[in-house]
């Protein structure tokens, strides 16, 4: 099994790492039974034309070197995304930005992709109980 | 970058005197054994040179001593060679789930055949349940296998309490001690073993060639047929260089080294210990090979240490299912009661006696960022 060096790099010098103190939605995903658990983070904004954005965005992850670095990298491919954009991020974006993934890794890239989507959907829950 | 090499379980650097030794045997004394001329006596002495250390290391005649392709063939030839020379009338073997795959996946294609394995429990450090070893061995039980020195957890099995419990209840006794050998004091009489499994790429040998020991007298049914090599018992050509390496290897190995090791493994150990929310897998003092460490980190995944060391040229292992080709954790650290999480968490640092107060000094410096780093980053912490 060999990575790429894109994954190396954003393994050992990951990007958005760390929590968002009171953040509009929260995506927790991943079994530790498995090796990977993947919390993302995010808060939401506006851009010039009204519509919703991610201002931020931060991870936490307990996994593997390409768990954290496809949280890594979805957290740079969502950043400043319209949410329904964001929402459509799909595994093989991630496989594609890390310019590949050992086929045994590729659930990582799924698991950050539905985290992304929990994070937004419990942002947008939380929006329509107010 | 300097490279520093803590993966020893896995294989270790061949010796400079071994490899000087089996040099001339590639070119110079190409010749098979089995021939009668000048060139073929040469190579039979050589190996028979070899074949009188091995079997004088464990206590054994040279006729016991057969040669092999390595220890996952010398398992293979153990249970399956006895399984298939008893079985009908008898059909039960006894392992531990604690033993390496080469045995574990070996029984689980014997049950296919018709066989019936027990696999003991351990305890918490690793040591065979002796209470239910005796308990099981039943009038259809044809051997006992149990490991030697674990491979991830550095537990050393009392060969000599199970070889007297086998004696009791005239089952044989089979050990891999793969790991073990030359690090811990195997004798084939005083221990009551039957069977013996040996290879040399863990001792500073070349890999490719292993040894089996078989007590005179047992009926094993031959693994590989052909053209009658190793007294009819295991045909093909001799690997008369790996077989020139292993001899050597043996012969260079000393209980310094060892003495040395386990400072070593202590200090390590002590190091590791030192950092909060670490747990060491497997026993402590001489109940643990020299050479072995095992220990889990609270909330940080193995095979991500495993990247970060790498990273400052520090080669490990992982039991974690990360790394793994089926994405399951080890075996090893589940029959001792880790949970997925700790399994999850572990890495395994091997030592041999080319290591360095240096390096032990270097990694104890670098371990504690990382890990520190990497609970930052961790949902769990």
């Amino acid at each position: 099994m060999k990575y790429s060096k894109k994954v190396m790099q954003e393994f050992l010098y990951p990007k958005n790492m760390g929590e968002i103190k009171n953040p509009d939605g929260v995506g927790k995903i991943g079994n530790p039974i498995c090796g990977d658990v993947m919390w993302i983070y995010i808060k939401v904004g506006k851009n010039k034309n009204k519509e919703e954005i991610i201002k931020d965005i931060k991870f936490k992850t307990f996994g593997c070197a390409a768990a954290i670095a496809t949280s890594s990298m979805i957290t740079q491919l969502a950043k400043g995304k319209k949410l329904k954009d964001a929402k459509k991020i799909t595994r093989n974006d991630i496989f594609d930005s890390l310019k590949g993934l050992p086929s045994i890794k590729m659930h990582c890239s799924n698991l950050a992709s539905d985290a992304l989507k929990k994070a937004i959907e419990d942002y947008e829950k939380k929006k329509n109980e107010v | 970058m300097k490279q520093i090499y803590f993966d020893n379980a896995a294989t270790t650097k061949i010796d400079e005197r071994v490899l000087k030794e089996m040099l001339s045997y590639f070119n110079e004394k190409f010749g098979n054994a089995s021939s009668v001329h000048e060139k073929g006596r040469e190579a039979r002495e050589a190996m028979e040179k070899a074949r009188k250390i091995i079997a004088k290391s464990i206590n054994a005649k040279k006729s016991e001593i057969y040669f092999t392709s390595g220890g996952t063939e010398s398992n293979n030839w153990a249970l399956k060679g006895l399984f298939f020379e008893n079985y009908p009338e008898k059909n039960h073997i006894i392992t531990t789930k604690v033993d390496h795959d080469c045995v574990l996946n070996t029984c689980k294609w014997l049950e296919t055949q018709g066989a019936e394995v027990t696999y003991l429990d351990v305890d918490e450090e690793g040591f065979v349940n002796l209470e239910q070893l005796k308990n099981s061995i039943t009038e259809k039980t044809i051997i006992v296998s149990v490991i030697h020195g674990n491979n991830e957890i550095g537990t050393i099995q009392d060969l000599e309490a199970i070889g007297k419990i086998c004696r009791e209840k005239n089952v044989l006794l089979h050990t891999d001690a793969c790991q073990s050998f030359t690090k811990v004091p195997i004798d084939v009489k005083k221990q009551n073993l039957d069977l013996v499994t040996l290879n040399a790429h863990k001792i500073h040998g070349p890999k490719g060639v292993g040894a089996i020991y078989i007590r005179e007298g047992i009926r094993i049914t031959p693994f590989f047929h052909g053209g009658g090599h190793e007294r009819k018992m295991r045909s093909g050509t001799e690997n008369i260089t790996g077989i020139v390496g292993f001899g050597k290897a043996v012969d260079v190995a000393n209980k310094k080294d060892i003495e040395k090791m386990k400072i070593l493994r202590d200090k390590l150990i002590d190091g590791i210990l030192k950092i909060e929310n670490v747990r060491l897998n497997g026993p402590m003092g001489n109940k643990r090979l020299c050479n072995n460490i095992n220990v889990s980190f609270n909330n940080i995944e193995g095979e991500a240490i495993g990247g970060y060391l790498e990273q400052r040229g520090i080669m490990t292992s992982t039991g974690s299912a990360c790394a793994s080709h089926s994405l399951e954790s080890s075996h090893v650290l589940k029959a001792i009661r880790l949970s997925p999480i700790q399994s999850n968490s572990s890495i395994r640092i091997s030592i041999s006696k080319f290591t360095t107060d240096e390096e032990v000094d270097y990694f104890l410096k670098t371990l504690p960022g990382i890990v520190k780093k990497l609970r930052r980053l961790s949902p769990l912490s």
